[in-house]
């Protein structure tokens, strides 16, 4: 019995520890708006926010996770997170979308970390984060505009 | 893709017969269109008791929904087809949401088609009346139950942003549609001129927005989980069309929680009641394929093969006047050789179908982008009548042509594995096929590789004096439900799509193909043969500019006097992108038709100082036609452009003795944020119909950062991708 904090709640789990988070949520938590995309780490669909960092949920095994906070899209809420979310809108960002709770996970824990973040910092936190679409010139305009709304 | 089937096919017309019969109560409220079986017509959730026609349906709690007959996959259909309804409707923003048809070719058929599919940038094109006509229709419908209502006459009633009033009464849709749904709806509307839209042209918010920065719970095939679900992945052979020879499936059913093993044609299938499982029962298969069978040579064998048809005369397509003659006299002859590799679409939702089958109806959920094909394919494989099949369409996460298959394979998998799940004596279960990334890379259906060798010469003052192009390709089309349409005396139009059609002014221009078997199933990819055909046409017109010694801009432009469009992009985009681009950066130059839309692309290169480049600043022209929404064609043409510069910069599939060599992203990484340029775009104000979006931008950036790294290195690319060439 594996137990930690997801989305806020206690989370008691009996399965393979060697699961990957990633399949933990979807499969059998069917928490679907974690997505997957590659499974190797390379693509960051399924980033999730491990006590606070962006992590790859397909990398992070269950039986690691004793005692962890994990926060998935379903359940961000932190004003990085609303500003994120209000400033993807507003630009109009996603185009399948499929990629997008990754970058929205990746986004806003940048966004924490770094309230003013410059184009380098935008660059580092989410070379990991593909997007088949190329939605990346928004993302970037979406990530200054959130700064901006969390600061007004 | 699909395009090549405009106006070849009769458009299935409604007649006023058949739109009367069903205008009274026939789904607890109203429908409109063609007679169609019940369950085969779109019912939103809690529609209640109002307006329900096949295209849009008007719920009491006030809700638009518009029935969306296009899979969106990303490229903004559904939206597209909400802007066209709201439009005439005159609903509010706010209230609009779109889902998709289901599959019933009779009332959701692809005009241009006639099955019901999307693709080759023609959604727009086809639904531009049929949208704004059922939007137009509810309106009237509204209008009249208010006129009977509040005893006004329908003249003296106006609709605004969700509002209908009159006679100094107001009331919301919803408010209206229990009534409105008793209404006759009028025998013929009129529709408004383009001064009186407020959307078209304009800006609509995509319906399905928020919905996505919000993991886009229940929108994707991917996240289709019918109550007790299993997982199934399949091994399938690692070569192309080889076949399995024996199996051992012991260690993969001794792993706790997987289900069953089960051979199908594809290959064993392994069933489990989550992924991680499923996926570890498949590596735990001990299997052996038929050596020999299916394709054993290596892309290098099947390139060098390539080479020896291109010096052999091949089928010819389209010639015009005597390139050869004009080819001898010539002051000069430029003659370059390309070769571009196999592509994957790669698509960030992998492929996955969902199937629950019962012996006697089947129901299966996923992003299918041609319902007609995988519906009949499901049917077949299952021996069920048509009715007794149900595809729910859900969104797609990207596709780029992937999701369209004319062998429907992946609903022919996923409705064998459901076939053996039941012949093996189990009780019915929905049953998810997911493919892994791995599955995606190594699985075919690539855009196919192709050779081109170009002669072409300039007389002594610079003009163009012969044009010989040969290409070496497989045919995308042959074997195909679509050959006939497509593939004409033996040549494939898609393989030279954009050349042989070209509207440069080049009098004398001999095109020919060869179009050799190879055992490598290929696809549309994103703009299908404009992939490869633009990538030479512009880089070889650059190159005859500069021989000349004249401006690449100019030197397109004498060649475009017919073509008043495309020159008006290149044009544009000249202009705009102004006389230098950013301190430090070279510039090339393309332009290209493709889909019937016009696109022009300037491209401001930088080569950094270890030899790398970066695509700083792309500036675009875009002609097509009417632009329903500015703000999705901006969209479009930089996700295409991202996805046509990833192919340039690193993409490619190779293989070895037949096993594709890439599995997965990091061996077949796409663009990544820090490769993406700037893009700029300008769209033509158009008033003519409006034509494709979603792949008219993928072909010119190619061609167009080529020219740009000639200018800066004098280097030509003539084999992609450019990691060949030190550049990435
Ligand atoms: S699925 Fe985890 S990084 Fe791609
Ligand atoms: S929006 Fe489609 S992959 Fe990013």
């Amino acid at each position: 019995m594996i137990e930690f904090t997801l989305n806020g709640k206690t989370q008691r789990v009996d399965v393979d520890p060697d699961m990957p988070l990633l399949w933990l949520l979807r499969d059998e938590l069917k928490l679907t708006g974690t997505k997957f995309g590659c499974g190797v780490a390379s693509c960051g669909a399924c980033t999730v926010h491990i006590d606070g960092e962006a992590t790859r949920s397909c990398q992070a095994l269950v039986g690691d996770l004793d005692g962890a906070a994990v926060t998935t899209i379903e359940a961000i809420d932190s004003p990085a997170a609303q500003a994120i979310q209000a400033a993807w809108v507003e630009l109009q960002v996603p185009q399948c979308g499929y990629c997008q709770s990754g970058q929205i996970m990746s986004a806003s824990a940048l966004l924490t970390e770094t309230p003013r973040p410059t184009d380098d910092d935008i660059d580092a936190a989410m070379e990991g984060n593909l997007c088949r679409c190329a939605t990346y010139a928004r993302i970037r305009k979406a990530i200054h505009r959130a700064a901006e709304i969390m600061e007004a | 893709m699909l395009h090549y089937l405009n106006s070849k096919l009769p458009a299935p017309q409604p007649t006023r017969r058949t739109f009367l019969k069903l205008s009274a109560g026939a789904v607890g409220g109203l429908l409109i269109g063609t007679v169609v079986p019940h369950r085969s017509v779109a019912q939103s959730a809690s529609m209640g008791d109002g307006i329900a026609t096949p295209f849009v349906h008007i719920t009491p709690d006030n809700r638009v929904v518009v029935i969306s007959k296009h899979l969106d996959k990303g490229q903004g259909a559904a939206t597209g087809l909400a802007t066209l309804v709201a439009e005439e409707l005159d609903a509010a923003v706010e209230q609009v949401e779109a889902e998709h048809a289901p599959s019933n070719p009779e009332v959701y058929a692809n005009l241009l088609f006639g099955v019901q599919g999307t693709g080759g940038s023609t959604a727009m094109a086809n639904s531009f009346d049929q949208y704004r006509q059922a939007g137009a229709t509810a309106r009237a419908m509204l209008v009249n139950a208010a006129a009977a209502e509040w005893g006004v006459p329908a003249g003296e009633i106006s609709v605004a942003n969700g509002v209908v009033s009159g006679g100094g009464n107001s009331a919301s849709f919803g408010e209206l549609a229990a009534k409105a749904a008793m209404q006759e709806p009028p025998a013929e509307v009129t529709l408004k001129s383009p001064d009186q839209w407020v959307y078209i042209g304009n800006h609509f918010p995509r319906v399905e927005l928020a919905q996505k920065t919000r993991g886009s719970v229940g929108l994707f095939g991917m996240d289709a989980q019918p109550d007790n679900c299993l997982i199934a992945v399949t091994a399938r052979s690692p070569r192309f069309g080889a076949t399995l020879a024996s199996m051992d499936a012991a260690d993969a059913l001794a792993i706790d929680g997987v289900e069953a093993v089960l051979q199908i044609p594809q290959g064993v299938a392994v069933l489990a009641a989550n992924t991680w499982t499923a996926m570890q029962g498949r590596e735990a298969l001990a299997l052996e394929w038929e050596d020999g069978s299916g394709e054993t040579r290596g892309t290098d064998e099947i390139l060098a093969d390539f080479r020896a048809l291109i010096d052999e005369p091949g089928l010819p397509s389209n010639p015009r006047g005597d390139a050869a003659a004009k080819l001898a006299e010539a002051a000069q002859v430029i003659e370059a050789e390309y070769v571009f590799p196999y592509l994957a679409h790669a698509p960030m939702e992998p492929l996955d179908m969902t199937v629950l089958y019962d012996g006697q109806s089947a129901t299966f959920w996923g992003g299918s982008q041609i319902q007609t094909i995988d519906h009949g394919t499901a049917a077949g494989v299952l021996g069920l009548e048509f009715p007794q099949v149900a595809i729910n369409t859900r969104w797609g996460g990207g596709s780029f042509g992937r999701r369209a298959t004319p062998d429907a394979h992946l609903t022919a998998e996923t409705a064998m594995i459901g076939k053996a799940w039941l012949d093996a004596g189990n009780a019915a279960r929905p049953i998810k096929l997911v493919y892994a990334r791995e599955d995606d890379i190594k699985g075919g259906y690539y855009r196919p590789m192709a050779l081109h060798r170009v002669r072409a010469g300039l007389d002594a003052d610079g003009n163009i004096s012969g044009w010989e192009h040969r290409i070496v390709s497989q045919s995308i089309f042959t074997g195909t439900g679509f050959e006939s349409f497509v593939v004409h005396n033996g040549v494939d139009h898609s393989t030279v799509e954009g050349i042989d059609d070209t509207t440069y002014a080049i009098p004398d221009l001999h095109v020919d193909v060869h179009h050799p078997q190879v055992g490598v199933p290929t696809l549309w990819w994103r703009s299908v043969g404009h992939t490869h055909t633009a990538y030479v046409m512009e880089t070889m017109m650059d190159e005859l500019a500069q021989a000349a010694g004249r401006d690449p801009v100019e030197f397109r432009l004498a060649y475009l006097g017919d073509d008043a469009r495309l020159a008006g992009v290149l044009r544009l985009a000249a202009e705009k992108a102004g006389p230098t681009g950013p301190e430090g950066t070279h510039r090339g130059v393309a332009v290209h038709k493709s889909f019937n839309s016009y696109v022009a692309e300037v491209a401001d290169v930088r080569i950094r100082d270890d030899g790398t480049l970066k695509v700083e600043k792309v500036t675009c022209g875009v002609d097509c036609g009417v632009p329903i929404n500015p703000d999705n064609i901006v969209a479009q043409i930089e996700g295409g452009i991202g996805y046509g510069l990833s192919a340039v910069l690193r993409e490619e599939i190779t293989m070895t003795g037949g096993e594709v060599d890439q599995e997965n992203y990091p061996d077949y990484e796409p663009l990544r944020i820090t490769d993406m340029p700037e893009v700029e775009v300008h769209i033509v104000a158009s008033t003519e119909a409006p034509t494709g979006i979603g792949e008219p931008g993928t072909p010119p950036i190619g061609p167009a950062v080529a020219n740009a790294v000639f200018a800066a290195t004098g280097q030509r690319l003539r084999d992609l991708p450019l990691t060949k060439h030190g550049l990435v």
